[in-house]
């Protein structure tokens, strides 16, 4: 049987616009299994990311409920949302978001210390293996501004692998990025999928959409299109699993 | 969920900016330099002042004035009894039984005592005349009661028994009427007839009013002045602890029924005015540190401003608000046990600035230094107020930013 490890039921966001209240998603159902690579593409403006801030608990919704891993999440405090991102969820923005004072190994040991249950040694050890099987085993002590955008990019993914999240959310993950870089990610991210996390993304890339296990396309803040990609899970180096 | 990157985040962001650090501390190290400053210096003026005139006066005197309205013969012999037909005594009553009282208080009283005689008087000096009193004492006592042995600028107090009617002046009066050790002067009693004194000694108490006014001479002078042998109308204490003259006045007023007055309520005039100044001292104090805690305000402010994309990403990755808002109000911290210690220096170092400027004393006549007190109860109370408005300036920003709702800046960024 399918685990499902993401769910939205009759999910609704709405925000005020000039002429009242717009939903941004409107009655959303999906459910996201365990180890899928989904794909939400769409327009600009048409609630996709909006979709993906909602499951990933970063917004909350006016109507409807977002299940994680089984757990309601409607009547969650703040601080509970926040300890559930912690521990489950990984994300992965357009912009990198590392913070400069630190270097590639701290910032993605950041994460780990918020969580706070490895001693320096392991959680050092964790993020120098994340780093080296992303390819930048050479890059451990530089800070963001001396890495290139796609290594910037690399590192954010590693800091979202930090806490062995189940589900790893990525918003346009690969829009600051050249092609190259854009394979790479994107290639990254399937070995994710493949090590049994489940990854969405969202993008507006359709060839790159192409790739995961399943796209869903939205549009005017409601799924238009559901399609399951058959030949999408091509074989992948192995991400580490620390 | 660990606080471990409360105090990693917290020290990255002060040793990266360092000069928005520098000048949080070199805000905060301001304030508390110049609050020791001002503290030390208010604070020990007034404990030079005061000790001064605990050295130039009695701690308590007894004078001879009741407490309570005697009892007349017809009063205690009837319930009821009229009286009229009072008139001003042209004699003062002085303290009877001098003696009996003093052999009561001795026994008990922590400090030395001795009887004394005290006389208003003008003394000439060609057309002019001042004003003066006349304390009549005994030599062999003073010595236990009064500085006045060792403020002795020529002749010694003994020097009272060579002459007759020999007399000790103050270095101001004697400055006034050109009078020096060998002089004579003429003392006139408020009734009586005038007489001559030699002087055999000039003293500095270093209380102006005291070193033109006051005039010492033995007491039997002194009761001769005011025309009445057997006189003692004052009693003049120098205790242990001068700052207990309060409570034993009420003891010794209490058991003799003579008023007894400490040198606090002598002087309550001038010891109001340092309450006064203290008020006024606090507020400039308050200030000081009110604009040091702006300064952190402010910059903790402008870091959580320019940090709102990391604190946006801190929170989606799921650092809680309370995490968020104690990294900024560590920051606040450290800048504060930065700054403070470093306020300390500089108070010391502007204390003893302070302390080599001189002045002239108009009260003490003299030219001094500034007094410092320097109290290591300044130190930490100040430290500590400090560190208090540095953690509560960076309260709100710190609130502030760890509200910041990660979708509007995720979204702005990308």
């Amino acid at each position: 049987m399918t685990e499902i490890v993401v769910q939205t039921v009759g999910l609704v966001r709405r925000v005020e616009s000039g002429d009242g209240m717009a939903a941004i998603v409107n009655g959303i159902d999906l459910a996201v299994a365990k180890g899928e690579f989904l794909a939400i593409t769409g327009p600009s403006g048409s609630g996709k990311s909006s979709l993906l801030y909602l499951m990933g608990l970063l917004d909350a919704p006016t109507e409807g409920e977002i299940f994680i891993c089984g757990q309601p999440t409607s009547a969650m405090s703040d601080s509970e949302r926040a300890e559930l991102r912690l521990s489950t969820l990984g994300f992965v923005f357009q912009f990198h978001f590392l913070l400069p004072e630190f270097t590639a190994l701290e910032n993605v040991m950041l994460p780990m210390r918020t969580l706070g249950r490895l001693s320096m040694d392991e959680m050092r050890e964790k993020a120098a293996t994340l780093l080296t099987s992303l390819g930048l085993g050479e890059q451990l002590a530089r800070k963001p501004n001396q890495l290139s955008g796609g290594q910037r990019q690399r590192v954010a993914i590693a800091r979202a692998l930090a806490n062995d999240p189940t589900i790893i959310m990525a918003d346009e993950p690969t829009g600051n990025l050249d092609t190259a870089s854009t394979d790479q990610v994107f290639a990254i991210l399937r070995d994710v999928a493949n090590s049994g996390r489940t990854v969405i993304v969202v993008t507006h890339d359709v060839s790159l959409a192409a790739r995961a296990d399943r796209r869903v396309s939205v549009v005017d803040g409601k799924i238009a299109e559901a399609l399951v990609n058959e030949r999408a899970k091509a074989p992948a180096a192995q991400i580490a699993r620390a | 969920m660990g606080t471990g990157p409360l105090f990693f985040i917290a020290w990255a962001h002060v040793t990266t900016r360092l000069r928005q650090t520098l000048i949080g501390i070199i805000g905060v190290a301001t304030g508390v330099g110049f609050t020791i400053m001002i503290a030390g210096v208010m604070q020990g003026n007034q404990r030079r002042f005061v000790s001064t005139l605990i050295d130039a006066m009695p701690h308590i005197t007894i004078t001879d004035e009741r407490t309570s309205t005697a009892l007349q013969p017809a009063e205690q012999l009837y319930g009821a009894a009229q009286r009229s037909g009072f008139t001003a005594a042209d004699k003062r009553a002085g303290i009877s039984n001098a003696n009996l009282v003093l052999s009561s208080l001795r026994p008990w009283l922590p400090g030395a005592i001795t009887p004394s005689v005290k006389v208003t008087a003008m003394v000439n000096s060609g057309s002019a005349r001042f004003g003066v009193t006349v304390t009549g004492i005994d030599p062999r006592q003073e010595e236990s009661v009064s500085k006045l042995a060792s403020q002795m600028l020529g002749g010694t107090i003994y020097d009272l028994a060579r002459g007759s009617n020999a007399v000790i002046i103050g270095q101001t009066l004697a400055t006034k009427i050109g009078a020096r050790v060998g002089s004579t002067l003429t003392i006139t009693p408020g009734s009586g007839m005038p007489v001559s004194s030699p002087v055999v000694g000039i003293y500095r108490s270093g209380v102006r009013d005291v070193d033109e006014r006051r005039i010492y001479s033995l007491m039997r002078t002194a009761q001769m002045l005011a025309g009445q042998p057997d006189l003692v109308n004052e009693m003049r204490i120098q205790l242990d602890d001068a700052f207990g003259a309060r409570e034993l006045a009420d003891q010794i007023q209490g058991q003799t029924g003579y008023r007894a007055i400490p040198w606090q309520e002598a002087n309550a005039d001038l010891l109001s005015t340092f309450k006064v100044q203290e008020t006024i001292t606090n507020v400039i104090m308050a200030a000081m540190l009110l604009a040091s805690t702006f300064a952190i305000y402010s910059i903790i402010s402008t870091i959580t401003n320019e940090k709102r994309n990391d604190i946006a990403i801190m929170k989606s990755l799921g650092m809680k608000e309370g995490l968020v808002q104690g990294i900024f109000i560590v920051e606040a911290g450290i800048i504060g046990l930065v700054g403070v210690p470093v306020g300390w220096g500089i108070g010391y170092l502007l204390c003893l600035a302070m302390s080599q400027i001189k002045y002239s004393n108009p009260i003490t006549e003299g030219v001094q230094s500034i007094a410092i007190y320097y109290s290591p109860t300044h130190y930490a109370v100040i430290g500590l107020i400090t560190l208090g408005c540095c953690l509560m300036s960076a309260f709100l920003p710190a609130r502030k930013a760890s509200r910041v709702h990660p979708v509007d800046i995720i979204r702005g960024a990308s």
